[in-house]
């Protein structure tokens, strides 16, 4: 009974925090998305799906999202699993700890200044110049998806490392001795023993890396130069450009059903890798 | 391809014999040298154990058969051939890991099946499955596979990991310490199991240990280490009655050491001079010359109490006395050789009844049963 006191109450700023700044704000803007635009922008009550009706004139900003997220969570997934990978088992522990600096020292720096970075290197004078000067001819690489792209897999390469090294570097090297003693080779150990035993790790790794480019609004703003939209940009524009409150609503809570979807998809998926360890780690 | 050829004086049998040999066999970790010029032939379904203390090279010479380590010099022979460049996956042979690496993310079942899964060409379903079942009988575990491997105790694991291996028919069965992590009770019938499989497989398995009571209990032949260096190689009873020098004499049993120099020899007997002048015969134990350091080794059992003196005996007072059921050991003080330990059996004791702390007693023993052995 004390003990159920003691929790309770240990636990209660934590509740009133997840109530009012996450719950609250939600029930708001799902109310909001069923409202009206007023005449000189923001909100006016209603009860209406006249907004959701109107979400395909926002679909580019979808379908940009919809397809650049899983792609970027796929190629930082295949950039960082073989990275993780030699870190974790390939490397002694006086590199590991330098590399593993390495991978994390990009996000001392803002992400504003790295995209700026960005900018210059796929801007003119950057990678353009130098592939019109080897004789492959004009391109444009600046404010485009590619752009874009890599801004993204560049940006979030870390959040998909760290997990997945994590996974493998508790990987016990004897399971792959062992796995080699019972006569399978080293590519087939590494398909049959250490990918699966690291799969929570790339769950958890393009989980994060899937949820947070669903709201990345910076990266497009900076490299795809107002040409490549995500939902992000159509929140930014929707709220403080446009003022079109219920719309914006109507945009955010969609983004919102799209992820509580693939958070859902990702606890089952972890319920039955975490599984073989009797535990569902989330990092 | 090489064969082996010639005998090996440490087998003392013909090379055709032999399922796995070293010869020469060295393997350096930077400075350290873990094995030193190891030669060993291990004999067809024989059960071999590497005994000595720790890191003194047993899992290095396990590890060059099963293929994870390569010898810096010298080779390895697995069934007549040179395997030193043959990567672990081509071995026939497996090995059951000390904390048995069972694969987590498999059933009971499939950890037992992935040896016969990497086969090519792959049996087929059926079969595995039949093979897997018999493996699990033998290891009494019917019924187990579709547990998951964290839902078996220590002691089913350690099986598991025994099924998984054995499934495979290996040629050879490696154990690197598959008993340390069990409690006494369970140690002692999974090394009872382990014999029985062994006899009834016909398997030759190879051991390490650094438990002499297992070694000398289960083994066939004991390959005594020291510091990457083969000390001895012999049946249990042979490096316990007849050790090369005081080091096994030491690692294999109890006994009570005497220093001294040895002052003459006259056959297969010897006399040796203790740092107090005392005088004292043994049989030789090894070839040394007079003049040479020995040590004088008595096993507790072969020396015997009594209350009145007689031709030969050595006063002794009786420090400690401790009840071990079918024996008793004492703690006797010679006021020259210092404390000796004498294991006396219950029907010896039957008539006069035993020794109280602080009685005089005299300590005999035959000459024969004391070894004059190298120090080194
Ligand atoms: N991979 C390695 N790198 C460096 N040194 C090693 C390596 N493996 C073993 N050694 C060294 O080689 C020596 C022998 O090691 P080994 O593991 O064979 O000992 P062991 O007899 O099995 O000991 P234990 O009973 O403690 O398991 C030790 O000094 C050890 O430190
Ligand atoms: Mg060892």
């Amino acid at each position: 009974m004390q003990r159920r006191l003691a929790t309770s109450v240990l636990l209660a700023p934590a509740g009133l925090w997840f109530a009012v700044m996450l719950v609250l704000p939600l029930c708001f803007v799902l109310v909001f998305s069923l409202g009206e635009r007023g005449a000189a922008g923001g909100y006016v009550p209603a009860f209406t799906f006249e907004q959701y009706a109107n979400l395909p004139a926002r679909g580019q900003a979808f379908l940009n999202t919809l397809i650049l997220a899983p792609v970027g969570t796929l190629l930082a997934l295949l950039i960082a699993y073989p990275l993780a990978y030699h870190l974790a088992q390939g490397v002694g522990p006086k590199w590991r700890t330098m590399l593993l600096i390495l991978v994390i020292v990009p996000f001392w720096t803002s992400i504003l200044i790295r995209s700026y970075a960005w900018i210059f290197l796929l801007g003119g004078q950057g990678v353009p110049a130098l592939i019109e000067w080897m004789g492959f001819g004009a391109v444009r690489l600046i404010n485009t998806r590619f752009a874009v792209l890599t801004g993204i897999v560049y940006g979030y390469l870390p959040l998909m490392v760290l997990p997945i090294y994590v996974s493998l570097e508790r990987l016990d090297r004897r399971l792959l001795e062992a796995s080699a003693d019972l006569g399978a080779p080293p590519l087939r150990s590494f398909l049959q023993v250490a990918l699966p035993l690291s799969l929570p790790g790339v769950a958890t790794g393009c989980m994060l890396v899937f949820i947070l480019l669903m709201g990345e609004f910076l990266i497009p703003a900076m490299l795809g130069g107002g040409k490549v939209f995500f939902i992000g940009n159509a929140l930014v524009d929707l709220f403080l450009q446009s003022r079109n409150w219920a719309f914006g609503a109507a945009v955010a809570v969609t983004l919102v059903a799209i992820m509580l979807g693939t958070v859902t998809f990702y606890l089952m998926l972890m319920r039955r890798l975490g599984g073989a360890r009797g535990n569902v780690d989330l990092i | 391809m090489q064969r082996i050829t010639g005998s090996f004086e440490t087998s003392g049998r013909d090379g055709e014999g032999l399922i796995a040999a070293f010869r020469a066999a060295t393997k350096r970790f930077g400075d350290v040298v873990a094995a030193d010029a190891l030669t060993l032939g291990i004999v067809r379904g024989e059960f071999l154990s590497f005994l000595g203390p720790s890191g003194c090279g047993k899992t290095t010479a396990l590890r060059m058969l099963a293929g994870f380590e390569t010898p810096t010099s010298g080779e390895v022979f697995l069934d007549g051939e040179e395997v030193s460049a043959v990567p672990p996956y081509r071995r026939p042979v497996n090995m059951v890991f000390q904390h048995y690496a069972l694969f987590p993310h498999l059933t009971v079942a499939q950890n037992i099946a992935y040896g016969l899964w990497q086969r090519r060409p792959r049996p087929e379903r059926a079969e595995i499955a039949r093979q897997v079942d018999r493996a699990l009988a033998m290891v009494r575990l019917s019924g187990f596979g579709p547990r998951r491997i964290w839902e078996m105790s220590g002691g089913q694991q350690q099986r598991v990991a025994l099924a998984r291996a054995i499934v495979n028919e290996p040629k050879i069965l490696l154990l690197d310490e598959p008993l340390a992590a069990l409690d006494r009770k369970l140690r002692r019938e999974m090394q009872i199991e382990l014999q029985t499989l062994q006899r009834e497989l016909g398997i030759t398995f190879v051991l390490v240990t650094h438990d002499q009571e297992e070694a000398l209990s289960m083994s066939d032949r004991i390959c005594i280490m020291r510091g990457g260096r083969i000390v001895q190689i012999g049946a249990p009873a042979d490096l316990y009655d007849r050790p090369h020098n005081r080091y096994v004499a030491d690692f294999v049993g109890k006994s009570n050491f005497v220093d001294g120099v040895l002052r003459e020899v006259s056959g297969a007997l010897g006399r040796i001079e203790t740092a107090q002048g005392l005088g004292l015969g043994g049989r030789m134990g090894g070839p040394v010359a007079p003049g040479a350091r020995v040590t004088l080794s008595i096993r507790p059992e072969q020396i015997g109490l009594a209350r009145a003196a007689q031709p030969g005996a050595e006063p002794v007072s009786v420090v400690n006395r401790i009840f071990l059921g079918e024996h008793t050991e004492y703690l006797v003080r010679h006021a020259q050789l210092g404390d000796l330990l004498v294991l006396v059996p219950r029907q010896a004791e039957a008539g006069a009844g035993g020794f109280a702390p602080g009685e005089s007693a005299f300590a005999s023993w035959h000459p024969d049963a004391a070894l004059i052995l190298p120090q080194d």
